[in-house]
């Protein structure tokens, strides 16, 4: 077992509770009646989801004109979101991925809930490209597959191509890493459950799992695998990503900094939605003594370190437009701060780098109503950063005579709120449905920090 | 065939410890253990072989690498060469960013195939569950009878000095 007795170390699970109570606690919310809160969250999810369904089909019916973009505008919105959830999703696999190989024993609280997150954000995420392809019967298209066009096979210089590769590779293993991550729990809800259809469901995807030794060893090896694929993983997705505008030569896009700006950014995103939802499921799930004001903490010190080399960031675009001397660059940076979108920027600059100062305390850090609203502010100014970064380098082009401006039309702000409606619906269905919290890994950290005669 | 095995239940995953070490002393054949979460250290001391996975992994990396790579140049080059902006049609570096997504894909998946397949899991098996609990709360230990060198007696007085709260027979298809 964990023996560590030190000091330093807080327990990770609060209050002295055995293997049963642990099963038993965290399996409540399967059997149980949804509360009313529970209920109205899911309506409101849903109506949003509902709305975002009849835009997406308005849009597909009518055109992809019904947006806002114009000749010199020609990504806005539709990218931004785009962007803003895959940002969002790589929270998920960098808890269960890269904290792992780091022995990060803290993860394990919020591991679960973290990969939903993010296998639902790269849903919302993926929706978007689909959309703006005008023709989405015809996606299948972006596959290199033997066709009846000569074979034409696809551009594969082209960082959109291996944005479809990247993010479909991202969805696939995060799937599969969450689903092995569920068999032992399926197992335990499988062998606890009394509904007959919760039992068959669980005894299905369960595969049989009895928690033999010999499985367990091998499981434990998958599962460091996995983790050592899924690293390099989460960081090339967001570096792709970023390549979408980094290999054209717009000024404001064509930098080598985007890469490893985007990769902290899309963490430093992607905790601050772990935090805003972990805060409220805590609280609703009456789970604060798994998800502990200890795991908040920690989550709000990987946010100020990415928050802050975010900030450094956009100090570095500062500098290296004015120091490479080029006129363009210069122009794009000096207009972003204070041209018309000017209160976008100013948005971000408040919301990523000024509010994630106050973590530096810890009276801050450990009071979980300021935590959320920090984390709203950061949700908020993540997504203006991508806002910023792709409308304010394209609307002030090389022609003064193109300049124009772009405002999103009802249809484009309806899609976005149907992505949270999505997001939210899934989320609140998989906190009913599966174990929101590994039961597996938390029953070995149990006595972790306690020192209570486990060596 | 049957294989009758003893079935001893623990609370505690150190008095399974204790059970296994005893085993492994009078030379009993442990048919396996199970646990409700992944016991570290139990893999080494039933003395089970180090799995062979991260070969498989390598393997299968080492495949999507080459497949990957070996598509990309196939079609932009030899297939259909296409002068995309004045490229080489073996723009070699371009093709990296795909060759990873494919490398890690196969890799990740097939690993994973040739788990499930190894550890005989799939989708709607009926567990093979000796003591009711072994999901949740309960660690338990199954020793092959028929080739003990010691008596039952024995066996039995082994498990109950190291804490066994039941002991019971099953049978198992060999």
């Amino acid at each position: 077992m964990s023996g560590a007795t030190s000091k330093f170390r807080k327990p990770l699970v609060e209050g002295e509770k055995n293997y049963s109570q642990v099963t038993h606690e965290i399996l409540a919310p399967l059997e149980g009646k949804p509360t009313r809160g529970w209920y109205g969250a899911f309506v409101i999810a849903f109506i949003a989801f509902a709305i975002g369904f009849a835009m997406v089909w308005y849009q597909i019916a009518t055109g992809i004109g019904v947006w806002g973009l114009n000749k010199t505008v020609g990504w806005a919105w539709d990218i931004t979101n785009f962007v803003f959830w895959v940002g969002i999703g790589h929270a998920g696999t960098l808890i269960s991925a890269i904290l792992l190989l780091f022995r990060q024993k803290w993860r394990t609280s919020i591991n679960r809930a973290a990969e939903a997150m993010t296998i639902f954000a790269v849903i919302c995420a993926a929706l978007f490209p689909l959309i703006h392809m005008g023709r989405p019967w015809l996606a299948y298209w972006v596959f290199p597959y033997p066709n009846t066009r000569g074979t034409l096979w696809v551009n594969f210089r082209s960082p959109l191509l291996w944005d479809v590769f990247a993010i479909s590779t991202y969805f696939i293993i995060s799937l599969t890493f969450w689903y092995i991550g569920l068999i032992p729990d399926l197992a335990t809800a499988r062998d606890k459950v009394k509904t007959a259809w919760r039992c068959r469901l669980y005894g299905f995807l369960s595969m049989g799992w009895n928690g033999s030794t010999r499985c367990w060893h091998r499981y434990e090896i998958l599962c460091l695998i996995l983790a050592g694929l899924a690293t390099p993983l989460v960081v090339s997705v967001h570096s792709i990503v970023s390549m979408d505008f980094a290999t054209a030569v717009i000024p404001g896009w064509h930098t080598t900094l985007f890469p490893p700006y985007f990769v902290a950014g899309a963490v430093f995103s992607g905790f601050a939605m772990v935090l805003s939802l972990m805060i409220i499921t805590r609280k609703v799930m009456a789970m604060e003594s798994y998800i502990t004001v200890n795991h908040l903490e920690a989550m709000c010190k990987v946010l100020l370190l990415t928050g802050m080399m975010v900030g450094f960031a956009y100090m570095t675009e500062f500098f290296t437009a004015w120091y490479s001397a080029n006129p363009y660059e210069r122009f794009v940076f000096i207009n972003r701060a204070t041209g018309p979108y000017a209160w976008a920027f100013w948005t971000m600059v408040f919301c990523n780098i000024a509010v994630p100062q106050v973590l530096w305390f810890k009276a801050v850090r450990t009071n979980p109503t300021l935590i959320f609203i920090i984390s709203i502010f950061v949700n908020i100014g993540m997504w203006f950063e991508r806002f910023v970064i792709i409308t304010t380098s394209l609307h002030r082009d090389f022609l003064p005579s193109s300049w124009a401006m772009y405002s999103p039309t009802w249809v484009e702000k309806g899609t976005f709120l149907g992505t949270f409606g999505l997001f939210f619906t899934c989320f609140l269905l998989f906190i009913r449905l599966l174990p929101m919290i590994s039961l597996g890994e938390i029953k070995s950290v149990l006595h972790f920090g306690k020192g209570a005669g486990h060596a | 065939m049957l294989k009758t095995l003893m079935v001893a239940e623990f609370t505690d995953e150190q008095q399974l410890f204790g059970a296994v070490k005893g085993a492994r002393q009078k030379e009993i054949s442990i048919y396996d253990a199970y646990t409700p979460f992944a016991v570290h250290g139990l893999d080494e001391a039933m003395g089970i072989k180090r799995s062979r996975l991260p070969i498989v992994c390598f393997l299968a990396c080492a495949l999507g690498c080459l497949l990957a790579m070996w598509l990309q140049i196939w079609t932009s080059s030899i297939d259909w060469p296409i002068n995309v902006g004045g490229k080489p049609f073996n723009s070699f570096p371009a093709f990296i960013p795909v060759a990873f997504e494919i490398t890690v894909l196969l890799g990740g998946l097939i690993t994973v195939g040739v788990f499930f397949a190894r550890s005989r899991l799939y989708w709607g098996k009926k567990p093979e569950l000796f003591v009711e609990g072994t999901t949740n709360d309960r660690f338990v230990i199954a020793l092959e009878v028929a080739d003990a060198r010691i008596p039952r007696d024995a066996m039995i007085q082994l498990l109950k000095d190291c804490g066994a709260i039941s002991i019971g027979y099953s049978e198992v298809e060999k």
